[in-house]
């Protein structure tokens, strides 16, 4: 069987993977990015403690992610749990780089400005900071999104979801008529879904960058 | 706006502008006037270093007045003015607005009853013009109706057009038209104080010029309370009503109109500070506006010929202006002109290449009339339409007029020191111009 009828046949399986795998992505970015912003915002006041947190999130990224799932089986089990908790953790590094290096790299003159007018300090993060910061936090959300399309994929090996299930079951079967098929289909799948990312983030730098600081 | 030309006795220096000014119908439309401000005994010390920034200083600031605070880099003006709206908080003294102690108010409602300009115009890159300068009125609560207003109010106060600026992005203007948006920005709650950090430290000198009489006009209508940090002593007595010139800790040199700082400075850092040529910078200290405009004969370019013919030899004067459709001066006319103009006076006369406010300094006006062959400047209203003419001997008189008058209010100023305080006679009298 050629790689072209294996897709034909297994296309219904394939979808469900890629969705399960995008979904999986997604949540988990959403969650990387509230916390990775909040962590930002906490943190880059203090110069130790913005650069703790780069520190302390880029030394979760060392970990092999296939040991990260590993160690984590036996605390949570298996399935959905071991696979959202590291992929959030990876996902966090380069959020939390971005947000901090974003947040302090606002023109001094303008916090000024914004306290000067009487700006309240939330007034001041929400209406000035965060949306000067944004395009450098959007940068490292997308950093990060294209980071945990390939780590997603070690998911598999904890019974998680996703395109890694095709991947791990080729490689079990090597040898076999489908094998290679398996491996093609689950990474070409993977690399598909992350130019699809891509290209919806640079949609939503459109959308939500201010033409005004828009470059 | 129905001023005559002619001696106008707005004399900057009786700034005692404390008594209401008189409900003058100028375009000041029912704003918040100036608030007088008292810093009693404000000192601020920074952790770890020996001496305060700002040690003990006291200082009253008449409501509707213009205060400099003018002194070499480091000498704490800048802190001083922040801490009037407690950007930089006072370690100890106090700071009454009105008849408000705000030294323990909460400082970000403090700050939305002061107008705040800073150098580098502070405007916030991802918002339009409109989006910054509604920025205040929205957070003190206005309708959306009335800040609407109010934005294309302000934009028109500061001279932009609304239609074209209302919504542009701030990196889509100059460096002159960011300071106004700035300006804007901070006037737009119409609070009673403004205060203004080197705000125009960062511009070009022509640019510099043009918003210093900007400012000067805005005043003029507004009669606001306005605080101006720079280290630029001419700018400060091109703009100050008194100045404050100050020295290392903040503490006041001298604090006077600048008249008497040019005149008589009180020590050697303050003769040192105002630096040579006092009698020149003595022309930064009067406007147009206080000297004779004389008038001219006119002419406008839709006049027939033969008229403005007949008006030029028939008439004593052998030169005339002419105006254009919009009542502005366009060409100076001589006689000799006209007689080689044969049927169009297209390439006949000379343009006029430069003109004056009535809020120009002296200083400009004599430079423009030392640059005019014609030994004359024509002075134009606020959308340049033709008032009168200032000439070099107007100028001249006007001039030693004034001289001779600081020269007799120095004198008194000593003789009353010397008489305050006895036969101590520690100093010696100075001759009125250091020129």
């Amino acid at each position: 069987m050629d790689f072209w009828d294996y897709l034909a046949n297994r296309h219904q399986q394939l979808l469900t993977d890629s969705f399960q795998h995008a979904s999986a992505v997604f949540q988990c970015m959403v969650i990387a990015t509230v916390l990775g912003v909040v962590i930002g915002v906490l943190t880059y006041r203090s110069p130790w403690g913005g650069n703790l947190a780069i520190l302390s999130t880029a030394s979760i990224l060392t970990i092999p992610s296939l040991a990260a799932i590993g160690l984590l089986i036996p605390l949570v089990g298996l399935g959905v749990a071991p696979t959202v908790i590291v992929l959030t953790l990876y996902g966090l590094l380069p959020v939390v780089r971005n947000a901090v290096v974003g947040l302090r790299g606002v023109d001094p003159d303008l916090v000024d400005a914004a306290r000067g007018i009487g700006m309240s300090r939330t007034a001041r993060l929400l209406k000035v900071e965060l949306p000067l910061a944004w395009p450098p936090i959007l940068t490292g959300i997308r950093v990060s999104t294209q980071m945990l399309m390939g780590i997603a994929a070690i998911a598999a090996y904890a019974s998680g979801p996703g395109l890694g299930n095709e991947i791990f079951r080729g490689i079990a079967s090597l040898g076999s008529a489908n094998a290679i098929n398996q491996v093609l289909a689950g990474t070409i799948g993977i690399v598909v879904l992350a130019l699809l990312f891509d290209a919806a983030y640079v949609l939503l730098g459109r959308l939500t960058i201010p033409r005004g600081i828009r470059v | 706006m129905s001023e005559t030309a002619g001696p106008n006795t707005a004399d900057p220096n009786t700034a005692a502008a404390t008594a209401e000014p008189p409900a003058a119908a100028d375009d000041g439309s029912g704003s918040t006037r100036g608030a007088t401000i008292q810093l009693d005994g404000l000192t601020k010390r920074y952790p770890g270093s020996p001496n305060p920034a700002v040690d003990n200083v006291t200082m009253e600031i008449k409501a509707g007045e213009t205060v400099v605070l003018v002194g070499p880099s480091g000498c704490g003006k800048s802190t001083t003015l922040k801490m009037i709206n407690r950007l930089i908080e006072p370690s100890s003294g106090r700071i009454r607005i009105g008849d408000e102690d705000v030294t323990d108010m909460d400082p970000v409602k403090l700050r939305r009853q002061i107008g705040y300009a800073i150098q580098s115009s502070g405007l916030f890159p991802h918002m339009t013009v409109a989006e910054n300068i509604a920025l205040v009125p929205k957070m003190v609560g206005w309708s959306k109706s009335k800040v609407k207003d109010r934005v294309e109010e302000m934009l028109d106060l500061v001279g932009l057009d609304p239609r074209e600026f209302h919504d542009r992005y701030p990196r889509r203007l100059s460096g002159g038209q960011q300071q106004r948006v700035g300006v804007a920005r901070a006037l737009a709650a119409d609070p009673p104080v403004l205060l203004m950090d080197e705000p125009f430290g960062a511009v070009d000198p022509i640019t510099r010029d043009h918003l210093q009489d900007e400012l000067i006009r805005l005043q003029h209508e507004l009669h606001k309370t306005i605080v101006f940090v720079t280290h630029d002593f001419d700018e400060a007595i091109k703009l100050g009503d008194r100045i404050a010139v100050l020295r290392e800790r903040s503490q006041i040199a001298q604090f006077d109109t600048p008249e008497a700082i040019l005149t008589n400075p009180a020590d050697d850092f303050v003769s040192g500070f105002v630096g040579a040529g006092a009698a020149l910078k003595r022309l930064n200290l009067t406007r147009v506006r206080e000297v004779e405009i004389a008038e001219f004969p006119t002419v406008t370019v839709e006049d027939p010929l033969q008229s403005i013919f007949n008006k030029l030899s028939s008439g004593p004067h052998n030169e005339l202006l002419m105006l254009d459709r919009k009542n502005r001066p366009y060409k100076w006319l001589r006689r000799g002109d006209l007689s080689r103009a044969k049927g169009s006076l297209a390439n006949a006369g000379q343009l006029v290449h430069d003109t004056v406010t009535r809020d120009a300094t002296l200083h400009d006006a004599l430079e423009a009339v030392l640059t005019d062959s014609g030994g004359r400047v024509a002075v134009t209203g606020r959308r340049g339409e033709y008032i009168g003419v200032v000439d070099m001997q107007t100028l001249m008189t006007s001039v030693q007029e004034m001289l001779e008058a600081d020269r007799l209010t120095a004198f008194e100023h000593q003789h009353e020191l010397a008489e305050r305080h006895g036969v101590r006679g520690g100093q010696e009298p100075r001759s009125g111009a250091g020129a």
